[in-house]
């Protein structure tokens, strides 16, 4: 019963949507005020509706009902009870509906948000969210039904894949989905302002904060994927420019660049065009995201059950959203006006190239991960592009772009002038300069890698504290800290946005240049040695888990003959499904973790083979991200923001009484 | 006028794409049927992987049915498949040689120490110029080998078991009978 009401609830979330997507888009463009007020009492209803059908999928997991497909496919009795709600989308199906209840959630934030805009504008947005909303949830119901039934009905379920069992694959998929989700209303306002011909600095000041937490959310998301593939894979990496990583750092990069052209067009008017293009850009590669992790027209270990119906519709309905939009631009984008002039030295152009640097680095990944599709396409042979090339290609597109995140934030609008720069730079690049060269040293050996790494993050260190600085003493009275306090929020969460980046480029940089790693057959009693520290292997214990059985190994660590702790790494086997999976014991710190994990056991008297690994400043590259989420989040509680929240009904009320 | 084409070619650049997409969904690419099928395997001699000193070549298992298994320590979808490809080794089922596609022996090495080493063993391929002569599309991929040296089969993507059920192990029972 409960499957049934969730499906009914979908099919009632539909017709919201078809509402949702029409009668507002109308009644805006004919000024039809009853249409108009159709769109939030929809949203709210479409969101009512998604939310019972999703709550009674989560229902069916966590009830065993195996007389569901789904749940037959992605569970098991023994799952313990978190991994049960988080199977609700460890399947293409869940994943689907999860995608659109945050769909619809959005939708929901910018009706409650947006009580200051004008009537039109609400009723565009909310009427190209309902568009996007009906062709997921008719994807859903067409081709993946998560309420389908099994009769007769499995006596227990095929288990969840062991790899999705952990902590951080209970969180990713949500964040990673109110991230990509979230470039939907950047989207939505841009097609919303181009249908009602006004693109202006409003446009982009309402953007701007929608804008901003969507790409947190990204962040985050891809930041827990990184620290799950880390942990989990028991290979010691954090990143491996898989077709599915690369379908969630392009929208990343693209929307990176529309926060920072955002910034130009509220403040001076620029680029106009160009942001509403890399509006567009920003969600439709969530969107190709989309299709390329559910079409299985990539190969790729995320690849989930692939359908070719399915990437037939995906594709069909990617070809109506981008293809509608791009050519809604064509038409319309001609007409909006150029915006303020600037020299080419100038903070508008420093933003210019940081977003050229990122739309180039955007279409290097999508050459990579597309490159080998077009290819064959083309009838010109096969080819597999790897890890080699996206390292090659990346990182110079990065260097000069982490360098003009230094100065740009320092020049004028309008017009800048390089001497001055340098003036006002010298120290910075002195410093971070000599910091670089001498670093290594400490750390053990010189590389030139290393100390370019190094030099790029304390050059944004050192170039943002200069900024600060500036700042304070051009601000009038008040103590230090208080002019520092009167700061706007925004700034702040500028500067902690790019101080993660250059925490980003240290954890990056010392990894590479310093880990360390130990392949070892260990007996009982056997001693290996790494960074300084001994580890004493105690020999491994036979161990069951709920789902699961394995060994678990008992290794000592000391340092100088001091006893640090005891770390246990486990092997286990899942019992569906019979996979082996590593669970390695990591200590982390933040200086650096020491990461262990048990290979196959070595002959009957009870050796391993073990493999050890010394990984400095690693977890900075998280800490890094988790400072830009911070700054991003910072960013949005900035004064103006709610400001103008308060500000623009009265001016509605004053224009309305003058009338 | 002009300006106004600058602004259709964002579209037309996602239209290209779009026929490119739809095209791919065309192309399976677990189901590419490799051009090297029902023809002798591509001759090669390379260092193995656990002794550089001796070499490998697909000569040297002439008479014998035989698996070659196109392998990375950076391919996540390796790991996926490599429980079944112990097993078969366990099973002694067929012999399984190891292609190491463009990898760091040392990576390799210790990837095997983890999750153990099915293979009879590995042979480096370095640059990838085996690869690029048996048309490998992505890793991983396994070739089907038959006793005088002609290519039977091709599995792209990783081995699953039911892969091995229908196909591979049929094709191998019918080679053996002869």
């Amino acid at each position: 019963m409960i499957p049934e009401i969730g499906h009914f609830a979908l099919i009632l979330a539909l017709l919201l949507g078809l509402m949702k997507g029409t009668l507002p888009l109308i009644g805006a463009a004919r000024r039809i005020p009853t249409y108009m007020a159709v769109a939030r009492p929809a949203s709210h209803g479409q969101f009512l509706f998604v939310a019972v059908a999703f709550g009674c999928l989560m229902w069916s997991f966590m009830s065993n009902d195996f007389s569901v497909l789904n749940v037959a496919e992605h569970s098991n009795s023994q799952l313990p009870l978190r991994y049960k709600i988080a199977a609700t989308w460890g399947s293409h199906e869940g994943s689907m509906l999860l995608w659109v209840l945050m769909l619809s959630a959005w939708s929901v934030a910018v009706a409650a948000f947006s009580r200051h805009l004008p009537e039109e504008m609400v009723a565009r947005v909310l009427g190209v969210q309902g568009i996007l909303s009906v062709g997921f949830l008719l994807f859903i119901l067409v081709t993946s039904n998560p309420f389908e039934r099994l009769f007769p009905p499995a006596p227990d379920g095929r288990d969840l894949n062991p790899l999705l069992q952990d902590p951080g694959m209970v969180l990713h998929p949500p964040m990673l989905y109110m991230g990509y989700v979230g470039f939907s209303v950047a989207f939505s306002f841009a097609i919303a302002a181009l249908l009602g011909g006004k693109l202006d600095a409003t446009w982009a000041r309402w953007s701007r904060p929608w804008t901003t937490v969507a790409w947190c959310f990204l962040t985050g998301g891809i930041a827990l994927g990184s620290w799950w593939a880390y942990k989990e894979l028991g290979w010691g990496g954090w990143w491996f420019w898989d077709p599915v990583e690369n379908a969630s750092f392009m929208p990343w990069l693209v929307g990176t660049a529309l926060i920072h052209s955002l910034a130009a067009t509220e403040k001076r008017g620029s680029f106009k065009s160009w942001t509403v293009l890399l509006a567009i850009c920003a969600f439709s590669l969530s969107l190709l995201g989309t299709f390329l992790v559910r079409s299985g027209v990539l190969t790729s270990v995320h690849a989930f059950a692939t359908d070719p119906k399915r990437g037939v519709f995906i594709l069909g309905f990617l070809v109506v959203v981008i293809g509608g939009s791009l050519a809604l631009y064509a038409w319309r984008a001609p007409k909006i006006g150029l915006g303020g002039r600037f020299a080419p030295v100038s903070r508008e152009s420093t933003l210019l190239a940081n977003n050229v640097l990122l739309v180039v680095a955007c279409a290097s990944v999508l050459l990579g991960t597309l490159y080998p599709l077009v290819l064959d396409s083309l009838d010109l042979g096969k080819i597999s592009v790897g890890p080699p090339y996206f390292d090659t290609v990346f990182a110079p597109i990065m260097a000069p772009l982490v360098f003009l995140m230094g100065v740009g934030p320092l020049m004028r609008w309008k017009e800048a002038s390089v001497p001055d720069l340098f003036l006002r730079l010298r120290w910075a690049l002195g410093v971070s300069l000599a910091v670089a060269l001498i670093l290594p040293f400490v750390m053990g050996s010189w590389k030139p890698l290393v100390a370019f790494g190094l030099f790029l993050a304390i050059w944004v260190f050192a170039a943002t504290m200069v900024g600060i600085r500036e700042r304070v003493r051009n601000a009038p009275k008040g103590t230090k800290l208080a002019r520092l306090a009167r700061e706007p929020r925004g700034y702040w969460g500028m500067v902690l946005a790019h101080l993660g980046i250059a925490v980003f480029i240290v954890g990056v940089t010392l990894v590479n240049g310093y880990q360390n790693e130990r392949d070892v057959r260990m007996e009982i009693g056997d001693t290996v040695t790494l960074n300084g520290y001994t580890f004493r292997f105690e020999g491994a214990k036979s161990i069951t888990g709920p789902n699961y059985r394995g060994a678990r190994g008992t290794m000592d660590v000391s340092k100088d003959g001091r006893f640090v702790e005891k770390l246990y790494p486990e092997k286990r086997i899942y019992n569906v499904q019979q996979m082996p999976m590593t669970e390695a014991a990591i200590d982390s710190g933040i200086l650096g973790d020491l990461y262990v994990s048990l290979g196959e056991p070595v002959g009957d008297q009870g050796a391993w083979a073990v493999r050890l690994y010394g990984k400095p400043f690693i977890n900075w590259i998280w800490g890094g991200c988790v400072l830009m989420m911070i700054g991003g989040f910072l960013a949005i509680s900035d004064r103006r923001y709610r400001l103008a929240v308060r500000r623009e009904p009265e001016l509605g009320a004053a224009r309305g009484a003058a009338a | 006028m002009k300006r106004a084409v600058w602004f259709l070619l964002p579209l037309a650049a996602f239209l290209v794409l779009a026929a490119f997409l739809f095209r791919g969904l065309g192309l399976n690419p677990r189901e590419v049927p490799s051009p090297l099928i029902g023809k002798p395997a591509p001759a090669f001699a390379r260092p193995q992987l656990h002794d550089a000193a001796k070499t490998f070549s697909q000569k040297d298992l002439a008479g014998q049915v035989w698996l070659l298994n196109v392998w990375a320590s950076w391919c996540v979808a390796c790991r996926e498949e490599h429980p079944v490809l112990v097993e078969l080794a366990r099973q002694k089922a067929v012999p399984i040689v190891g292609l190491n596609y463009k990898d760091a022996p040392e990576d390799a090495k210790a990837w095997l120490k983890q999750f153990g080493d099915p293979y009879m063993l590995s042979v480096v391929d370095r640059d990838g110029r085996v690869g690029i002569d048996y048309g490998v599309y992505g890793v991983p991929e396994t070739f089907l080998i038959d006793a005088n040296g002609v290519i039977r089969h091709k599995q792209i993507g990783p081995l699953t078991p039911a892969a091995w059920e229908k196909t591979i192990r049929p094709k191998i029972e019918a080679l053996r009978r002869g």
